[in-house]
């Protein structure tokens, strides 16, 4: 490995400062702004870990809940006979399992057909768990009960969102991440320089995977009662997506700039307009799409780009 | 001796277009091959098979015996076969140096981290881009953006080098200093096939030329004779009673 720089290690040293922030709050509160913290928390950490995919790639992935949820029902089903933490661990393999297997079948189709094979797979997955828990079992639903309260799942996603942002920032300056910015500029390119771009991609999707799946892991004990349709929910991947979009998914921070304003506008809405919700989503959507297609931190990389561009012309005429 | 590169036989149909037909020949360690012809004769079609950007239907290529024809594109990159695209294709998100560093990473010969920036600011001072590094290739002209292009080929340390129409679409004074660029490459004992329709650079460049035409290969020899062989004239200008 290379070793840091001093603008890496500033960076580190800034994200340990933030993160070491944000466990405190629990401190100062446990209610209302702990509850939605919660829900910030977890889209950080989800938006993060989905960006980290498909962000280099632009393979857009829906399965967000099939992952989200098979983390949940590791824990919903394990939890009687094996300790917590080593249930998070399940999740993770189970989470990066799928994504193999996912990958290995689909990462060779290109992207539209990606999207609707994702979203059909995490349909797919929760109509299986259905199926089985009323043929097997006596009831569809979990109970999950622990003595975990709101401010250790807060912890707990505190902790996971710093590991998503560590790994991130240490594949983004390793030959992976290189590696991924060839991909997402060129395959073509990418393949005839050396690049298996397969195998990279597999990867990245199953490091994703993993990551969303313990975050599933996590929220269980907040459930206490899981039922496949609010564990594979698939609003949480259309969110997940929306939600990373408004960021910008070409910076690592990017998502996080579009999780909390959009989480905040959540939690307004439905509070004040439960019946609307859907409507306002689905417009949050449109306005996205339409006038920031490239999310905030695009915008902000646009006007760089622009302001380099003319720096360059400048220095061209005068050499001139 | 076996040959840098050796094809033999090598065949791509798409459906019912043959586009390369039953082509063999070889190319020899240090020499620059020009590959020739009308439009359409199937020269890209050839370095794709080479590169492995297409599976060739039937045939085998070699690399210094070892048959590469099966593999997939990367591991062909990282044996040691590096190209330029006819399209110039450049990485907009990267400056010049993270180009060229794309070629150092993964293919034949690979280095990381300082070794791979302080390689591809080498290169770039190579092909007349010192100084240029960390400007964003986009606001590049056409011949710098295909400087890049090369040095990332390079920056591998390929053994063989497939130049698709490298030297297409510059003007004079470009196309001067493109040639005597390739003419360096050559002196320093690389092995070169050269898709190429600028006359004066396979004259002045080429050791060898190979004509293909209709996707048969019609002549194989030094760069005179082969221009001079009437069915080669016939190809480019037509048949004498047409």
């Amino acid at each position: 490995m290379t070793p840091f720089t001093n603008d890496e290690l500033k960076w580190l040293g800034a994200g340990a400062i933030l993160f070491a922030v944000a466990a405190l709050l629990p401190l100062v509160d446990q209610g209302f702004y702990l509850s939605l913290s919660v829900n910030i928390m977890l889209y950080a950490a989800l938006c993060t870990a989905w960006a980290l995919f498909s962000g280099p790639t632009h393979y857009v992935s829906l399965a967000t809940a099939a992952f989200y949820g098979l983390g949940t029902y590791t824990v919903g089903l394990g939890i009687d006979a094996m300790p917590y933490p080593l249930l998070l661990a399940i999740a993770a393999l189970i989470g990066a399992a799928l994504a193999g297997l996912v990958g290995a079948a689909t990462l060779r189709i290109s992207g539209v057909y990606f999207v609707i094979f994702t979203f059909g797979l995490a349909e797919l997955v929760r109509q299986l768990v259905t199926w089985t828990q009323t043929k097997f079992a006596t009831a569809i639903g979990l109970y999950v009960f622990t003595d975990l309260f709101e401010q250790h799942i807060y912890w707990m996603l505190v902790a996971l969102t710093a590991a998503v942002f560590l790994t991130a920032f240490l594949i983004n300056r390793s030959r992976l991440g290189f590696a991924m910015q060839i991909i997402g500029n060129d395959e073509t390119v990418a393949r005839h320089v050396g690049i298996d771009t397969a195998r990279s991609k597999i990867v990245l999707f199953m490091i994703s995977g993993a990551f969303i799946a313990v975050a599933g892991a996590i929220m269980a004990p907040r459930y206490s009662y899981i039922e496949p349709p609010s564990a594979f929910n698939p609003m949480i991947s259309f969110l997940v997506v929306i939600m990373a979009l408004l960021g910008g998914t070409k910076r690592l921070w990017g998502p996080l700039v579009g999780v909390i304003p959009f989480t905040i506008l959540m939690d307004q809405v439905s509070a004040r307009f439960p019946n609307h919700t859907m409507i306002v989503i689905g417009l949050a959507f449109l306005a996205i799409v339409y006038l920031i297609p490239n999310g905030v931190t695009g915008l902000l990389e646009q006007a760089r780009a622009r302001w380099k561009a003319r720096a360059a012309r400048m220095g061209q005429e005068k050499a001139a | 001796m076996t040959a840098a590169l050796s094809v033999r036989a090598a065949t791509k149909s798409f459906g019912g277009l043959v586009a390369v037909n039953e082509v063999s020949f070889d190319v020899r360690q240090g020499e620059l091959l020009g590959l020739i012809g009308p439009n359409g004769s199937g020269k890209t079609t050839m370095l794709n098979l080479i590169s492995g950007a297409l599976k060739p239907t039937r045939g085998e290529i070699a690399l210094s015996g070892e048959r590469i024809s099966d593999l997939p594109a990367h591991r062909i990159a990282q044996k040691g076969v590096a190209r330029t695209f006819q399209l110039v294709r450049v990485l907009p998100s990267l400056d010049a140096e993270g180009n060229v560093m794309a070629g150092a990473v993964f293919g034949h010969m690979r280095s990381w981290g300082a070794e791979a920036h302080k390689l591809a600011r080498a290169l770039l001072g190579r092909v007349g881009l010192a100084g240029k590094g960390h400007m964003p290739v986009d606001a590049m002209t056409y011949i710098d953006q295909k400087r890049v292009e090369l040095a990332r080929a390079l920056a591998g340390n390929p053994r063989v080098l497939l130049l698709d129409e490298w030297l297409a679409g510059l003007n004079p004074t470009e196309l001067k200093l493109g040639i005597a660029l390739i003419d360096d490459l050559r002196r320093e004992g690389r092995t070169i096939i050269m898709v190429e329709h600028v006359m004066d650079a396979i004259r002045s460049l080429c050791d060898r030329c190979v004509v293909m035409n209709s996707g048969r290969k019609i002549a194989d020899g030094d760069v005179e004779t082969v221009l001079g062989d009437p069915e080669v004239v016939a190809a480019y200008l037509g048949d004498a009673d047409a």
